[in-house]
C-alpha cells in the first residue's frame, strides 16, 4: 500500500490509498479525484491525465518517456515537472507521493 | 452534386472492425464501400498506436497497430473494397423500406441496402487548442485545417505544434504569409526529419520565427485575433502579433453526426441486438467500439465476431431470394473465385 496526495489547482487536497502496480491515473479514477479525465484509459494517447509531480519526488518518479513527451505536446501549461499520470506505476518507493492537477486537461 | 453511388453496403469507419466487415460481407457476396474521415485505414490502431504491439489477436502472438491494419488490408483485398477517405458521413436517411441514403461532408452520396456503422469512438477530428478563450476565435481567425491557402496571404500567422501538420503548413504558408511564427513547447519535433530540417533552414534564413514555449492566451476582439500571448521556456511572457492562428494539437475521436441518426443512443453508444448486431433501425448495423449490449468488451476481437454475425443478417437483406448456406473460408466458392480473380 502507498499513500498518494492529489492537490488541485485551487489547493484542495485529497490523500488516497494506492496499491502497488496501479498507475497514479487509475488511483485517481478509482477514488473520483477531480481534475483527471483519462479519456484513453491509460493508453498514453490522450494527455488528459496530466499532473505535476511535487519537486521532492521528481527524482524518484523520474521523467517522461519520449512517447509521453510527444503526448505532453497536446497538454495545457506543461512544466518541467509534468507527467502523464497513467504512465507512473505505483511502487513502495512512491509511498507519500504528492502530485498536483493542472487548471485544465486539454 | 456527384452521382449517387448505388451499392449493397456502406461501412462507416475504416478501423480494424470496419475493415474486417469487408471480409465477412464479401464472403456472403455483399459488396461494400468504406468511408472514413481519416486519410488512411486503421482507425485507432493506426491513429493512436501504430507502433505499439497488440497481444490479443487470435493467431497473431504480437502485431503492431499498423501491422494489424496492413494485414487486414491484405486479407480483404480479394473483395476489392472501395474506400472514400477524408470525408465524414454526415447524414443517414431511410429512403424506402429497404434502402438508405448516406451523405458525406464532401458531397459523396450512397444509396445502400445495408449500413454498417463501425465508427469506434467516433470521427477523428482536430483537438481544440488548450488555450483559454480560443472558442471565440474559432472559424474566424483560428483554424484547425487549411481549406484555401490564399486565406493566409499577407497575414501575420502563428502556427502551433511540433508534428507533421504544423511543420508542413509552416513550410507551405511561409512563402505567402507576411510573417510566420511557429510556436512549440520544446525544441524537439515529432515531424519527419526532412521536414524539420527544412523548417530549421527557414528559421536560419529569418523567414520563419521559431518560438520555443507555450501559448497561454489570445488578444483580439469579435473573433479577430491581434496577438497570441506566449510563455517562453525561461518563464518570460511575450505577445506575438497575429491576424490568424493554426493550432495543431493532434486528433481526438468525437462521436459527431451519428448522434442525430435516430439510433436511440445511450451514453454515446448504439444499442444493438446480439443476434445480428442490428440497431433499432432494421438494415442499420453497428459493430466494434461504437455499439453497446450486455457484456460488451471493447476489444478488436469482439468487433471481428460481431462483423461475422452482422454479415449473415446483412446478406439476408441484400439477397432475400437466396438460401444462406454456411461456408468455411477453406471451401468457400465465393472466396476461391475472388482469390483467383485478384
Ligand atoms: C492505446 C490503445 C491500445 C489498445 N490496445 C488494444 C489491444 O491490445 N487489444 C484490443 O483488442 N484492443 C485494443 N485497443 C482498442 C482497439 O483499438 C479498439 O477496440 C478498436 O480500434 C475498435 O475498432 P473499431 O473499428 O470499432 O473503431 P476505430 O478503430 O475507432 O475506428 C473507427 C473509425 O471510424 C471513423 N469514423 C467515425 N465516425 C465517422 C463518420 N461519421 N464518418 C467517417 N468516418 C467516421 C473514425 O475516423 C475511425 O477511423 C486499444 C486502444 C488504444 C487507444
Ligand atoms: S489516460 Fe490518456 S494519456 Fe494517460
Amino acid at each position: 500500500m502507498a499513500q498518494i496526495t492529489f492537490t488541485d489547482h485551487d489547493g484542495g487536497e485529497r490523500t488516497v490509498e494506492a496499491r502497488e502496480g496501479q498507475t497514479v491515473m487509475e488511483v485517481a479514477i478509482a477514488n473520483d479525484v477531480p481534475g483527471i479525465e483519462a479519456e484513453c484509459g491509460g493508453g498514453c494517447s490522450c494527455a488528459t491525465c496530466h499532473v505535476y509531480v511535487d519537486e521532492a519526488w521528481s527524482e524518484v518518479v523520474g521523467g517522461p518517456t519520449p512517447m509521453e513527451e510527444d503526448m505532453l505536446d497536446f497538454a495545457f501549461d506543461v512544466r518541467p515537472s509534468s507527467r502523464l499520470s497513467c504512465q507512473i506505476k505505483i511502487t513502495s518507493a512512491l509511498d507519500g507521493l504528492k502530485v498536483t492537477t493542472p487548471q485544465r486537461q486539454g | 452534386m456527384t452521382d449517387i453511388i448505388r451499392t449493397d453496403a456502406v461501412i462507416v469507419g475504416a478501423g480494424p472492425v470496419g475493415l474486417f466487415a469487408v471480409f465477412q460481407l464479401g464472403m456472403v457476396d455483399v459488396e461494400a464501400h468504406v468511408v472514413d474521415i481519416l486519410d488512411r485505414p486503421g482507425g485507432q490502431c493506426v491513429e493512436l498506436y501504430p507502433e505499439k504491439p497488440i497481444y490479443d489477436i487470435p493467431g497473431l502472438p504480437e502485431v503492431t497497430g499498423q501491422g494489424l491494419a496492413d494485414n487486414l488490408l491484405a486479407q480483404i483485398k480479394p473483395f476489392a473494397p472501395r474506400f472514400h477517405f477524408n470525408q465524414m458521413v454526415s447524414a443517414l436517411e431511410r429512403t424506402s423500406d429497404d434502402r438508405f441514403l448516406l451523405t458525406t461532408d464532401a458531397g459523396t452520396r450512397f444509396d445502400a441496402k445495408v449500413v454498417v456503422i463501425a465508427a469506434g469512438g467516433g470521427s477523428f477530428l482536430p483537438r481544440r487548442a488548450p488555450i483559454p478563450g480560443v472558442e471565440a476565435y474559432e472559424g474566424r481567425s483560428v483554424f484547425y485545417a487549411v481549406r484555401a491557402k490564399d486565406a493566409f496571404r499577407a497575414k501575420h500567422l502563428v502556427i502551433i505544434g511540433g508534428g507533421d501538420s504544423a511543420l508542413d503548413w509552416t513550410l507551405n504558408l511561409a512563402p505567402i504569409a507576411e510573417s510566420v511564427t511557429l510556436i512549440h513547447r520544446r525544441d524537439v519535433f515529432r515531424a519527419a526529419p526532412d521536414t524539420v530540417n527544412k523548417m530549421r533552414a527557414l528559421v536560419d534564413k529569418g523567414v520563419v520565427d521559431l518560438f520555443i514555449g507555450q501559448a497561454t492566451g489570445l488578444i483580439g476582439e469579435n473573433g479577430m485575433l491581434k496577438a497570441v500571448k506566449a510563455k517562453a521556456e525561461d518563464g518570460s511572457l511575450h505577445e506575438i502579433a497575429a491576424d490568424a492562428m493554426l493550432p495543431f494539437f493532434g486528433l481526438a475521436a468525437q462521436l459527431g453526426p451519428i448522434a442525430d441518426w435516430g439510433l436511440n443512443l445511450s451514453e454515446n453508444l448504439i444499442p444493438v441486438d446480439v443476434k445480428s448486431y442490428q440497431t433499432t433501425t432494421p438494415g442499420v448495423f453497428a459493430i466494434g467500439d461504437v455499439n453497446a449490449y450486455p457484456g460488451k468488451l471493447k476489444l478488436i476481437l469482439s468487433g471481428f465476431h460481431e462483423a461475422a454475425l452482422m454479415a449473415q443478417a446483412a446478406a439476408r437483406r441484400v439477397h432475400p431470394e437466396r438460401r444462406m448456406v454456411f461456408q468455411h473460408s477453406t471451401s468457400s466458392s465465393t472466396l476461391q473465385k475472388k482469390l483467383a480473380g485478384a
